[in-house]
């Protein structure tokens, strides 16, 4: 499997998604300069977190009209994986390949921590080696991370299964209480309508080894490789 | 040479954090007649252009393309003579 990281200025989880993959789960992987601008040949996509372009204007604005940009479009379009972890997540949305937007957080506090989270659907390319409703616990580290959606996309996005992850508490409930920067429904993670485009605030590189304390984000890893192999 | 000075806010059905803690501020303060703040950015562009309908074109295209989010965003702008 060939697994991509795009670097753009301001990155600084591309390291962190490089190691997971060529260290922990043992696979081949490629940084993608953002300025590239030829035809992607990979299996997966990665949109590490950061503060690309220094997050002037807007978080992932700037981002979204780089040169690599339309070539991730024509990958994802062509049914190629695309997974964008915070910053990444933003980036999709300011590029449309995913729905709504991430805005600064309700309690205006730049929130760095341990989070539960719980996996809502776990039939995407993404999340199919965690059991549906599992619990699970990832770190979170952003400013903008308050997702706002209209209500009409919220429904399309309710009935087509494309909520993959909510922020809960250990015992998986989802409410006010247990909602970190005010997201609408707890929203911590969405896929486009065709499955192929992942984007989630948590970090899974960040807890994919027992040595940073938590493994689990590494079946998101997995769940990748698992869902490439049986293609 | 023309200046666009160009207003970016969020719609009126996005929440605004910092312009609550703004307000929240501003009542400490005492002003406690203030009902409500929102807070947008003022982007200045300056453009090598003397016609005015053509500048109007370019930064209507600036703010859809670039300076605003469409999704939670509105915008609005003034050109001038600089």
């Amino acid at each position: 499997m060939k697994f991509g990281v795009v670097v753009f200025p301001g990155s600084n989880c591309d390291s962190d998604c490089y190691h997971v993959i060529k260290d922990v789960i043992n696979e081949h992987v490629e940084y993608i300069w953002h300025d590239y601008n030829e035809k992607l040949d990979f299996d997966c996509i990665i949109l590490p977190g950061g503060f690309s372009y220094g997050d002037y204007l807007r978080a992932g604005a700037i981002a979204r009209f780089s040169k690599v940009m339309p070539r991730i479009e024509e990958f994802a379009q062509n049914g190629g994986l695309v997974i964008g972890i915070c910053n990444g997540f933003q980036i999709l949305t300011e590029s449309h390949l995913l729905p709504g937007a991430l805005i600064r957080n309700k309690n205006l506090k730049f929130i760095c921590s341990d989070q539960y989270v719980k996996v809502v659907n776990n039939k995407t390319p993404f999340t199919n080696l965690y059991k549906e409703n599992e619990v699970i616990n990832l770190p979170i580290a952003h400013g903008e991370g308050n997702y706002v959606v209209d209500e009409a996309t919220l429904q399309e996005m309710i009935e087509n299964e494309q909520i993959v992850l909510q922020y809960c508490d250990k015992n998986g409930n989802v409410n006010e209480d247990t909602n970190p920067n005010g997201s609408i429904l707890n929203i911590a993670g969405i896929c486009n309508k065709e499955k192929n485009v992942f984007g989630l605030m948590p970090h899974p590189e960040r807890s994919s080894e027992k040595l940073l304390g938590c493994e689990d984000g590494k079946r998101v890893f997995l769940s990748i490789i698992n869902y490439l192999r049986s293609r | 040479m023309l200046k666009a000075e160009i207003f970016v806010y969020l719609k009126k059905s996005i929440s605004d954090p910092p312009g609550i803690a703004v307000l929240n501020s501003l009542k400490s303060l005492g002003f406690e007649n203030v009902e409500k703040v929102r807070m947008g950015k003022y982007i200045v562009v300056y453009l090598n252009e003397n016609d005015i309908e053509k500048a109007k074109e370019e930064v209507k295209l600036m703010c859809e393309k670039l300076l605003c989010n469409p999704v939670m965003e509105e915008y609005k702008f003034n050109i001038s003579e600089e």
